[in-house]
């Protein structure tokens, strides 16, 4: 008699031997999600330090006892499930069956306390080892590579829920799993699929193991909406049809299939530009697999997490769009920046620019009473950051007032200046967003621009052909001096269009490698 | 629970978050990716039923696998939020090397 077979009517005990001639007892539980309130308790008390840890981050002073409070959430939810269902006795529901002696726990079919024990471990070893080494400019990747896991995790979860709905509590009477449970993990392990798979291209992407480029495929915006059209329609037979023992429906296995091909084909055709809005989206993507995943195990903590985390990267997405003035379905759609060489070698003619040399930038920058900073991604590629902030330290010491500009989409992740120059000790307090600092360049002295090009582009204001148009971008053209630092005049940015600022009177062009610029410049100040 | 208690339970958390997620600012967008991730990690407790429950080898493996991956989220996650968290400094009376005069 194999495990399939067997259909017992609730709140009854049974004893059979599987084919391996072990012996087995059990109870089924007289509702399939009655839980003991303390165990329920728990896991809402870990859901609410989530919330205490997200908190926590609207200030920095706040920010580590959020953290805090997200650890002992997540002890709570493990310790919780462990005690639960490592006592020695099962709990099954309110039916709480004891171990009998033929009941082998720890067979080869259960994984061991220690096992589970062992598999943390590994787990923290890595993830600790990980987040000790990782450099600060590669956080957009990390996270990305972050993200995959907790997509594969869920689509793990979810399968093993198919293989095995008894333990999950997801069987219904007939003794196949409820059709409203079947919802629920085949989108988990959609949802899961599309973030494993999304966030492994965008990862290689970031991690520069592919090309940051969009790929275009032919027809790619059909076969998305077919593949897509085909997981929710699969998703609706699947919960029509009898799954017949574990595993054994096969529309399941088609959909989570399909679910990993479509999270590739949504990120291939997405530039590098835009993957702060897919990072973004990916994480949304993470919370919803877990919160599916809460709804099919009855879980408070894990639906609690997953709507603040589905909420949290929707908000991202959003907050990144606006700042690019592009809508969410632009972005996703992809191909933006395709065609920047093109578009480029189309301008013609070369204009007159000034250029000036280290010596020249750091004499004016000793004259000036106040500098605004605008980093960009260049900045985190040359690892410019440190030699920035002595940069900065430098003019404090010689009575300049010295102020960094952020823009929301520089870099490749919501809020990646920030953690730069954050690591290079510049003190929060002379970090400014966008709006909070925009009307000050009619102020300054010199908007110092260290690898940053499509933001402060003034086509974005005035030019409505431009594919920027409507970008709210820094008004550098204000400041009295723009000093623009920029590997060669020949690149573009992202968006691939020449930018106004190069050819301005009062802009001086430092053209060389962002980090041994800074560093010439602090020489000459240092001199 | 029914179905209807989990439902209500997932639409006001999705409020909680809304407005929990307008108040952070926008300097800790970055741990606040990293946070968000360490907690979706809490899928940890499904990964664990499955390795506790499982009934077949496959399952056993399928289930200590996502214990590993969601550990791996959960202290990599928690770890590297702190040490951002760690850098985010106020403007010091006494500068390593500046003067103070800001």
């Amino acid at each position: 008699m194999s495990t399939s077979d067997l259909v017992v009517p609730q709140g009854s005990e049974f004893q059979f031997t599987d084919e391996s001639g072990r012996s087995i007892v059990g109870a089924v539980a007289e509702t399939a999600h009655a839980v003991n309130p303390w165990v329920a308790v728990a896991y809402l008390a870990a859901g609410v330090l989530f919330i205490l840890a997200l908190r926590g981050l609207s200030s920095p002073a706040t920010s580590r006892a959020g953290n805090r409070y997200g650890m002992i959430g997540m002890l709570i939810a493990v310790v919780t499930t462990l005690v639960t269902h490592f006592p020695g006795e099962l709990f099954y529901g309110d039916t709480i069956v004891t171990s009998g002696e033929s009941f082998q726990h720890f067979g080869p079919d259960w994984a061991s306390f220690g096992e589970i024990l062992a598999a943390i471990a590994i787990g923290a070893i890595i993830g600790l080892t990980t987040a000790r080494r990782i450099a600060m400019t590669a956080m957009p990747q990390l996270v990305a590579a972050f993200h995959s896991l907790v997509g594969l995790a869920a689509v793990l979860v979810a399968v093993a829920a198919f293989l095995n709905p008894d333990a999950f509590g997801i069987l219904g009477v007939s003794g196949d799993i409820l059709p409203v449970s079947r919802i629920e993990m085949t989108l988990g392990a959609a949802i899961g699929a599309i973030t494993f798979s999304g966030s492994v291209i965008a990862f290689a992407k970031l991690n520069g193991n592919m090309s940051g480029a969009p790929i275009l495929l032919p027809a790619r915006h059909w076969i998305n909406l077919g593949t897509l059209a085909a997981i929710l329609i699969l998703t609706v037979m699947f919960t029509h049809s009898p799954v017949g023992g574990p595993g054994e429906n096969p529309l399941f296995w088609v959909v989570v299939a399909l679910a990993f091909a479509i999270g590739f084909l949504l990120i291939i055709p997405i530039g590098g530009a835009d993957m702060p809005v897919v990072v973004s989206m990916l994480n949304s993507y993470s919370g919803w697999a877990a919160a599916a995943m809460g709804f099919t195990l009855h879980n408070t903590a894990m639906i609690i997490t997953g709507a603040l985390v589905g909420s949290s990267g929707a908000i991202l997405s959003y907050i990144m769009c606006r700042a690019m003035n592009r809508s969410f379905i632009s972005v996703i759609a992809g191909g933006f920046g395709a065609d920047a060489s093109s578009s480029s070698s189309g301008g013609g003619e070369q204009r007159p620019y000034k250029s000036g040399s280290a010596e020249d930038a750091a004499y004016m920058l000793e004259q000036a009473e106040k500098v605004i900073i605008i980093p960009g991604y260049g900045m985190a590629v040359a690892q410019a950051q440190h030699a920035l902030r002595e940069m900065a330290d430098l003019l404090k010491e010689k009575g300049v007032e010295v102020k960094y500009a952020i823009h929301p989409v520089a870099g490749r992740m919501p809020g990646h200046m920030n953690v730069l120059l954050a690591e290079a000790n510049v003190p929060y307090d002379e970090v400014f967003e966008l709006e909070d600092i925009n009307s000050e360049f009619a102020q300054a002295d010199v908007a110092f621009i260290i690898g940053a090009n499509d933001v402060v582009n003034p086509a974005a204001k005035t030019d409505k052909g431009s594919p920027i148009y409507g970008m709210p971008v820094f008004d550098v053209d204000k400041a009295k001096q723009v000093f623009f630092i920029k590997r060669s005049m020949g690149g573009v940015g992202y968006a691939g269009v020449d930018n106004d600022v190069f050819y301005m009177d009062q802009t001086m062009m430092l053209l060389a490698d962002a980090k041994k610029m800074v560093e010439d410049i602090n020489k000459a100040l240092d001199a | 629970m029914d179905f209807i208690s989990i439902l209500s339970i997932f639409v006001l958390a999705c409020f909680v978050g809304y407005y929990v997620v307008w108040s952070v600012t926008p300097a800790l967008h970055t741990p606040l990716m990293a946070v968000t991730n360490a907690i979706s990690s809490v899928i940890i407790v499904g990964a664990l039923i499955a390795a506790a429950a499982a009934g077949t080898p496959a399952a056993k493996w399928l289930g200590l696998l996502g214990v590993t991956l969601a550990s791996v989220n959960i202290f990599g996650g928690f770890a590297v939020t702190a040490r951002m968290l760690a850098m985010y400094k106020k403007k010091e009376k006494a500068a390593p090397k500046a003067g103070g005069e800001a």
